[in-house]
């Protein structure tokens, strides 16, 4: 005698998303922070000493926040104009920023008024940096020039005007306090160096220049500009690596992970995205507005986005111990001891064992659909709870309910409540592909059982509304994707040597699948 | 070039395979036809020609009771000697058999087919019968006949007192049922129930109307009487059940309704004492209703197949049940299952090929709905059954439910896949393709991936590849495509993970295929699209080649093996049975034979080819090289074959005779439209199969008393040693030793001589089969063949002691003597003491 066998509940994956490793690395992070700040964030930057405050530059002030803290600890506010570019000192002791009216202030971390400042650029500096000695500063203005300053004199070292528009990245190298590299909206990225004075390598980017970054290695460089993410390789000489267009538009800032070196880059189109190491995207991060900086601290801890909207959002790193705090505190069952009770108990040889069947533990609806209540073990699949979190779940349910041939039976008879209930769970998730198939038919059968009666309820009226809007607005686009589909298929056919035979690679699934449902939806529209 | 017909010798016999518990489960007569025996030991059940008897306890077929030549139809235990079974069959005889012994004691010639047997404690001399009475068997018109039996003592006796009790009732043997102590048999036909009383000589009917405004039907399924209360139990088409009482008075009947089941009532079954009354029916549900407390029952559910019988035994601590899907479920009487008898489960039809599992070696195909069987041909014993579809399997009638439509293993056995399939008949067909993999911990099979949407139309078949390095999937579809499926691990996913996935697809001018083979060493890939043969290279997916013989579409492909691996086989619609050479990739043969299935043989070069015409199938079987059948046999069926497979045999048999050369390495076993199960086996095995099958009665029949289990531990301890000595001599030497005494023994107590005349004869026959024994050996089993003399408890006793001294004694000079002796010690054990096992055992 077999036992009941419980309702299987499969596992579909979503279409055309792979879980990795590294998706799964960079999910770990938890919800984000919000700061507002007082206006666009143009740069954020991380201390290289723990515990890892980071400056936010925005409109005029530049906040130093603590790695936890929502409210400033430290703020720079004696700028008269806009702020741009704050950035630590490879000690993490000393702040440089530029301004929008040209002159460069340096802070001490401690203090609150300038220590130095530097004049000389007649135009905003947008971008200032300290060489990796320590001692001297580089910035790069929009008076199309590049200066580098000594801080002990405030004296201006040299200056360099090999751009011709405005700089607006700036790289300096951390092996060599000699080099530093420098983009602009010239659509150039020029790497120079101190001891010639002059630039020793030039690359066409294409666009104008947002970001530059160099490598820990420095033998490959960053630039982004318009669309496009590009690698050179320095070593060959300036050689582009590879280009990416994984943005819709402008892309404004870069960074490297510190664990693997993994590129993220941020866009005007409010995606910040995650390369590895062969320049796919693994990740996404969507924020709300457009991005303007971002930066990431070490070890992957916190990952800081600023955007246009004035908005900093943070977002931590989940650690192990955070999530096991919560599910000690979720779980407040029975201990250990309970479900051991009495199981390791051994018989003694002139025992009279007297065994007890294991008990079966089913589901709510396993049970009902055990004694044949249909219509109420619909109902628990259609919990709110189930309903919400594990549509896959309710979904199983009805597919075993319409195996049994009892679907029918399980919709009849129900009230306005509980029929509201099922066209909203209709209404969600009819074209998810995993579900549209039994749930077209649910959807067919509550019309059949249910036309007499829908004018008499006003709410279930207008959900029928929705659907039927919903549904016709799906088998247009599906009309559409497939008459994409014909397109390629004749650029396709085209393209392919002329050969007896037909023959392709197997093409993903998500094609094939929309014809599927497309036909199913479009026979259904016609119906309703 | 046609397949020329050499003539064959007849030195095979077809066999059919004693697979089954109770076939044909959809004919009429089928559920009056097994019991228990008294005390609960045996059940008997009737089986094609049989009558087998099985052992409750262990679950093993003791023997089978031989001698009907139709159809048995129905069995009942003597009521006079609870040691002896009626038996009827449809070839016009009545049998009374001593079941414990397999021993015919008389035969009864009624001449007409007899469709059910009853007997009453109270008419002692008479049984009841259906009987066919039909001229023609158009209008079947069944009677339940009294035959008085005469006493003489001639083994055939014809009987031909027969007085009609009733000439018109239904063919449904579970439809008549004797009454309280036998003072009436109540029978059923269709919606009236007639109740004829023999005291008064007068039948009194009553009957129901057709359909109430409820619908239901309520035509008579079954019938049962209680054994001490005037009370008559009838089941009903839509699943009631009727308590009638009070009907010795005709017009003052009452009834009293009970509805559980929700389709036909099967078969009733009161207790003996009476307490309860058991039904099943389809949902495969037994349900035990207490007698006289109304509503009051309790359930066993999920038996198996739909219930279409229950029997309690005599003394009410057993019950059992047949299901439809071959099987005996043995329930205790505190409702709880305690032994099953599975035979090789019939479905409805087979959907899957006939396959051999490569590592159990065990014959693998639809089992019970949703699951695949895998049955052991070498012990005929069905081994376990493979939960495919995982879902609870609803007992309705009309319900369109998930089957296996497809299964195929890899070579080496660490692969399974399967289709199962819903909505063949309706337009939406769902089906999922799943891949099993053998866990080596487990034993079985777990699952591995499931692939929703692996199509968009019904898979028509899949194939392994065969190499060994690497497993693929090809699977063909109605949607005109064929897909490869890889195992192993995503590109982009790092995780090392061995689930499935496609590789390829491919397709031919949008024709649909119908077949795929690999080849031998899997580097080629056949695909036939319609009337085209396409070759591919698996490994580049490459069409290397078309192969196209214009008439009709090509049914069956199959590669050459071994030597032959160059040929290519097809069969089409139209007749022709076509041999590509795929060196020259150009037709070498071809036959005009219209051949139902085309199997090749994984061991050897030979392919069997059933062929089908005029009502009669033929068996070629040839090499591909040449188009000359090595065997042919006329007219192995009169069914259509569609599956086929060569089971690899265990030991290779040396059969140098031509036609027979070709069951050397692997046996056919193929399956008829009727879903019997046939197979060739030559003489030799034949003789082998009948000894085996004796010495299993032998070992089978003791019960486990803790008597025998002392014995038999020093029994099973002495074969060691036998077997240690000369292990090759061990097999024939049993049966041989124990002839005589197997003689003594197996005859009726009242026809032997007085024990003191046997004595000496039974010492001499010793004497002689064991000259070679040692002098004080013997004297000791003379001491115990005087003690024989006594009385059979004391001498069984001694036995055990005696035998308890010579091992004893074995052992002592084991550990104390040196190598000088071992010679003297051999000759010791050589001593034959099966004859005393054989003693022992033979006492029931």
């Amino acid at each position: 005698m077999a036992s009941f066998k419980p309702t299987k509940v499969p596992f579909l994956p979503k279409l055309g998303e792979k879980v990795t490793e590294e998706t799964l690395y960079w999910k770990n992070y938890k919800s984000p922070v919000q700061i507002k700040e007082f206006g666009a964030i143009t740069k954020i930057d991380f201390s290289p000493l723990p515990p890892h405050n980071y400056a936010v530059t925005a409109s005029t002030r530049i906040h130093i926040y603590g790695p936890h803290s929502q409210e400033p600890i430290r703020s720079f506010t004696r700028f008269r104009d806009t702020a741009y570019g704050g950035r630590f000192r490879g000690d993490g002791k000393l702040l440089v920023a530029g301004s929008e009216e040209g002159l460069i202030r340096l802070f001490d971390i401690s203090g609150r008024v300038a220590l130095r400042q530097f004049k000389g650029h007649t135009k905003a500096v947008h971008m200032t940096s300290f060489l990796s000695d320590g001692f001297r500063v580089v910035s790069g203005s929009d008076d199309l020039s590049c200066r580098v300053w000594d801080v002990p004199s405030a004296v201006e070292l040299s200056s360099l005007t090999e751009h011709t528009d405005y700089i607006r990245a700036l790289a300096p190298s951390k092996l060599n306090p000699d080099l530093f590299v420098t983009g602009s909206y010239d659509h150039t990225v020029k790497v120079f160096d101190m001891r010639s004075g002059s630039s020793v390598m030039t690359m066409q980017h294409g666009h104008p220049v947002e970001c530059v970054l160099l490598y820990p290695s420095e033998a490959l460089l960053v630039s982004t500009g318009g669309r496009y993410v590009k690698v050179w390789d320095l070593l060959k000489g300036g050689q582009e690596l590879v280009s990416l267009k994984n943005h819709h538009k402008t892309v404004t800032c870069a960074c490297l992970s510190s664990v693997g070196n993994k590129l993220l880059t941020g866009s005007l189109d409010r995606h910040v995205k995650v390369y590895n190491s062969s320049y796919k995207v693994v990740h996404n991060f969507d924020c709300d507005a457009s991005i303007l900086s971002m930066a990431i601290a070490p070890d992957d801890e916190a990952l800081a986005v600023g955007m246009t909207n004035g908005v900093l959002s943070v977002r931590h790193r989940r650690h192990k111990k955070d999530k096991e705090t919560l599910t000690s505190r979720r779980r407040r069952g029975p201990s250990y001891q309970v479900f051991v009770k009495g199981k390791n108990f051994v018989p003694r040889q002139d025992d009279f064992l007297v065994s007890k069947p294991v008990k079966q533990y089913l589901r709510k609806y396993d049970k009902q659909l055990k004694s044949f209540e249909v219509s109420k073990a619909l109902d628990t699949a259609l919990q709110t709870w189930t309903r919400t979190s594990k549509p896959d779940v309710t979904v199983a349910v009805i597919i075993e309910l319409k195996r049994r041939g009892t679907l029918k039976n399980a919709l009849a008879g129900r009230n306005e409540e509980s029929l509201t209930k099922i066209l909203n769970f209709l209404l969600k998730h009819i074209f998810d592909p995993r579900f549209s198939r039994p749930l077209l038919m649910v959807g067919d059968i509550v019309l059949d059982l249910y036309q007499q009666v829908f004018h008499q309820s006003p709410v279930v009226e207008r959900l029928l509304q929705r659907l039927m809007e919903v549904l016709g607005r799906e088998a247009e686009l599906q009309q559409e994707l497939l008459q994409v589909l014909g397109i390629l298929d004749t650029l396709f056919t085209s393209l392919t040597p002329r050969k007896e035979v037909l023959w392709e690679r197997c093409c993903p699934m998500p094609l094939s699948n929309h014809c599927v449902s497309v036909s199913s939806v479009s026979a259904d529209v016609s119906k309703i | 070039m046609a397949i020329t017909v050499v003539s064959v010798k007849k030195v095979l016999l077809l066999r059919t395979l004693p697979l089954k518990l109770n076939e044909e489960v959809v004919e009429e007569y089928g559920s009056h036809r097994f019991m228990l025996s008294h005390g609960c030991r045996f059940v008997l059940c009737a089986s094609g020609d049989l009558v087998k008897v099985y052992s409750t306890r262990t679950e093993e077929w003791l023997h089978s009771l031989q001698g009907h030549t139709n159809q048995v139809t129905g069995i009942a235990l003597n009521p006079a000697n609870h040691l002896q079974v009626y038996s009827c069959s449809a070839d016009g005889t009545v049998k009374l058999w001593d079941f414990i012994d397999g021993i015919l004691i008389k035969t009864f010639i009624i001449g007409y087919p007899l469709f059910a047997i009853y007997v009453s404690e109270k008419h002692e001399g008479v049984l009841f019968l259906h009987v066919s009475m039909a001229t023609d068997s158009k209008n079947e018109c069944f009677q339940l006949v009294a035959v008085h039996l005469p006493k003489s003592a001639e083994q055939e006796v014809e009987a031909k007192e027969m007085s009609v009790v009733s000439s018109h009732i239904s063919s449904n043997p579970s439809c008549t049922a004797f009454g309280r102590g036998g003072e009436y048999i109540a029978f059923a036909r269709r919606l009236q129930l007639n109740v004829y009383f023999f005291r008064k000589q007068k039948t009194c009917s009553f009957s129901l109307k057709a359909t109430d405004k409820k619908g239901a039907q309520n035509a008579f399924t079954c019938i049962t009487c209680h054994p001490t209360d005037d009370c008559i139990a009838t089941g009903h088409e839509d699943g009631k059940i009727r308590l009638w009482r009070n009907f010795i008075h005709k017009k003052e009947y009452t009834y009293s309704t009970q509805h559980w089941h929700h389709n036909a009532v099967n078969t009733l079954c009161f207790t003996p004492e009476g307490t309860h009354l058991l039904s099943g029916g389809i949902e495969s549900v037994l349900v035990q209703w207490q007698y006289g407390a109304g509503n009051r029952k309790e359930f066993l559910p999920r038996l198996g197949g739909s219930i279409l019988h229950i029997s309690a035994s005599s003394d009410g601590q057993l019950f059992c049940t047949s299901h439809s899907d071959n099987k005996i479920t043995v329930i205790e009487s505190s409702f709880k299952v305690c032994g099953v008898l599975q035979g090789l489960v019939k479905g409805d039809a087979v959907l899957t090929d006939l396959m051999i599992d490569p590592r159990s070696k065990a014959l693998v195909l639809n089992g019970k709905p949703g699951h695949l069987q895998f049955y052991s041909l070498l012990r005929d014993k069905h081994l376990y059954n493979l939960d495919i579809v995982q879902q609870e399997y609803i007992y309705e009638a009309g319900l369109d439910q998930f089957e296996v439509a497809k299964a195929a293993f890899d070579i080496k056995g660490s692969w399974l896949a399967t289709v199962e399939e819903r909505g063949q008949k309706s337009s939406d067909l769902e089906f999922f393709l799943k891949l099993w993999a053998f866990d080596e911990r487990t034993q079985s099979f777990v699952l591995n991936t499931t692939i929703t949407a692996a199509h968009t139309d019904r898979i028509i078949s899949m194939c392994f590849s065969s190499s060994e390095e690497t497993t693929m999937l090809v699977t063909i579809a109605e949607d005109g495509q064929f897909k490869a499926w890889c195992q192993g691990a995503d590109a982009d996913t790092q995780q090392n993970q061995n689930f499935w996935s496609c590789d390829f697809v491919g397709s031919y001018h949008n024709l649909k295929p119908t077949n795929c083979s690999f080849s031998a060493d899997s580097s080629l890939l056949a695909v036939s699209f319609q009337e085209v043969i396409t070759i591919w290279s698996p490994e580049t997916w490459e069409m290397l080649t078309t192969l196209c013989q214009p008439p009709g579409i090509i049914r069956d492909l199959c590669f050459g093996r071994l030597s032959c691996s160059k040929y290519l086989l097809g069969t089409t619609t139209r007749n022709l049975l076509c041999c590509w050479n795929l060196l020259t990739c150009a037709l070498e043969w071809s036959s005009s034979v219209e051949v139902s299935k085309l199997q090749p043989d994984p061991l050897s070069e030979n392919v069997a080819a059933f062929s089908y015409q005029s009502k009669h199938t033929d068996l070629f079987v040839f090499k591909p090289s040449e188009p000359r059948p090595l065997f042919t046999n006329k007219n192995v069926c009169s069914e259509k074959v569609h599956r086929a497979v060569f089971v690899p045999r265990e030991e290779l048999l040396n059969n140098c005779d031509e036609s027979s050369q070709w069951l050397n390495r692997s046996q056919l076993y193929f399956l008829t439209q009727n879903m019997d199960l046939l197979t060739f086996s030559t003489a030799t095995e034949e003789d082998r199969m009948l000894s085996s099958s004796k010495q299993l009665v032998i070992d089978d029949s003791v019960a486990v008393t803790p008597f025998y289990l002392l014995l038999g531990k020093h029994r099973q301890q002495q074969q060691k040693l036998n077997t240690q000595s000369h292990p090759a001599a061990d097999k024939p030497q049993q049966p041989q030793g124990s002839v005589t005494i197997k003689e003594l023994l197996h005859t009726p107590a009242h026809v032997l001589p007085a024990a003191s005349v046997l004595c000496s004869m039974f010492v001499n026959s010793l004497l002689i089969s064991n000259t070679g024994v040692q002098q004080d050996c013997l004297r000791e089993e003379m001491d115990s063949e005087k003690e024989e003399e006594d009385s059979e408890e004391e001498m069984e006793a001694c036995d055990s002691q005696q035998e308890l001294r010579v091992q004893g004694s074995v052992d002592e000079v084991m550990l104390k003597l040196s190598k000088a002796q071992e010679r003297e010690l051999k000759r010791v054990r050589k001593t034959d003491f099966s004859w005393m096992a054989d003693l022992i055992d033979s006492k029931p």
